[in-house]
């Protein structure tokens, strides 16, 4: 089983994603270009933080124009799991595979933090590892993570139990009903502004985040 | 011929930086303003000499990339020279 990381100029944790993915999947992923005009064939997609074309522009959207991004649209509509953190859900909101934009924060401010958070929805090929309204803690570190979408749409993800993460509390960043994550109808493209592969191993101070590639690797293996 | 794009955020999305923005003129002394909202101008200069065309051409590529259309709308004014 094989994922790919894909990797944009300004993209920032890609490495870290790829040392989370080698311990699940217990080989290394594909690091691909967001230049290439071929996505390699692989099991599963990750598009990692970071801050693609120096967020010029709005946070993602140069990135969801590359030449890769294509392949990639392609692969997620054929069912291919989809998985983009801070930066890469910025992407998946401004290629369309997800509903909605990220705003800046309420708060003007740059917000570099572990938050605590509630599980929803686990119906994923990422989120099956955890169970619903578990309590866990992830890091955020986001300029942009203010989730604002249509009043219909927000009903549409919450009568669709499209809610994968939830803000405990008040909302860091402003979020629309204090949403972190969401997924798509089909469920096999989610993202989430918390950063799973920060906290992912005891070193790091914690492993909430784990269950995400563990996960995806008991998915793939099925 | 020459085109200017104006990015406005849609009426009711919350506008954080127009509110540091007024809050900062306020500390200035300039008490009399009563709403700040900030977006963004970005100035083409395009090949295309028919106007009708050039004009469905830019709100193409404001539909596609220069203007998130959930949050943000857009106005397009071509300039002759």
């Amino acid at each position: 089983m094989t994922a790919t990381v894909i990797v944009f100029p300004g993209s920032n944790c890609d490495r870290d994603v790829a040392v989370c993915l080698e311990a699940a999947l217990g080989k290394s992923p594909i690091m691909a270009w967001h230049g290439d005009q071929q996505l390699p064939k692989s099991d599963a997609i990750i598009l990692p933080g970071g801050f693609s074309y120096g967020d010029y522009l709005r946070g993602g959207s140069i990135a969801a124009q590359s030449p890769i991004m294509r392949e990639v649209v392609a692969a997620a509509h054929k069912g291919t799991p989809v998985l983009g953190i801070c930066n890469g859900f910025q992407i998946l909101t401004e290629c369309g595979l997800l509903p909605g934009v990220l705003m800046r924060n309420s708060g003007l401010k740059f917000i570099c933090r572990d938050v605590a958070l509630t599980v929803g929805n686990t119906q994923t090929p990422f989120m099956h590892g955890y169970t619903r309204d578990q309590k866990i803690t992830m890091p955020i570190a986001h300029n942009e993570g203010n989730y604002f979408a249509s009043e219909d749409t927000l009903n549409e993800l919450s009568d669709n139990d499209r809610i994968v993460l939830s803000y405990d509390g008040e909302s860091p960043n402003g979020a629309s009903r204090n949403i972190a994550g969401i997924r798509n109808e089909a469920g096999n493209v989610v993202g989430m502004m918390p950063h799973p592969e920060r906290l992912a191993e005891a070193a790091l101070g914690g492993e909430d985040g784990r269950a995400i590639f563990d996960g995806l690797a008991t998915f793939l293996a099925q | 011929m020459r085109a200017i794009i104006r990015i406005t955020l849609k009426n009711g999305v919350l506008d954080p930086q127009g509110k540091a923005i007024e809050s900062a003129l306020g500390q200035l002394g300039f008490s009399g303003v009563e709403e700040a909202r900030q977006g963004k101008l970005i100035e083409l200069k395009v090949a295309e000499t028919d106007p009708v065309k050039a004009e469905a051409e830019i709100a193409q590529m404001c539909e596609k990339l220069l203007a998130n259309t959930v949050i943000e709308n857009y106005t397009i004014e071509l300039l002759d020279t």
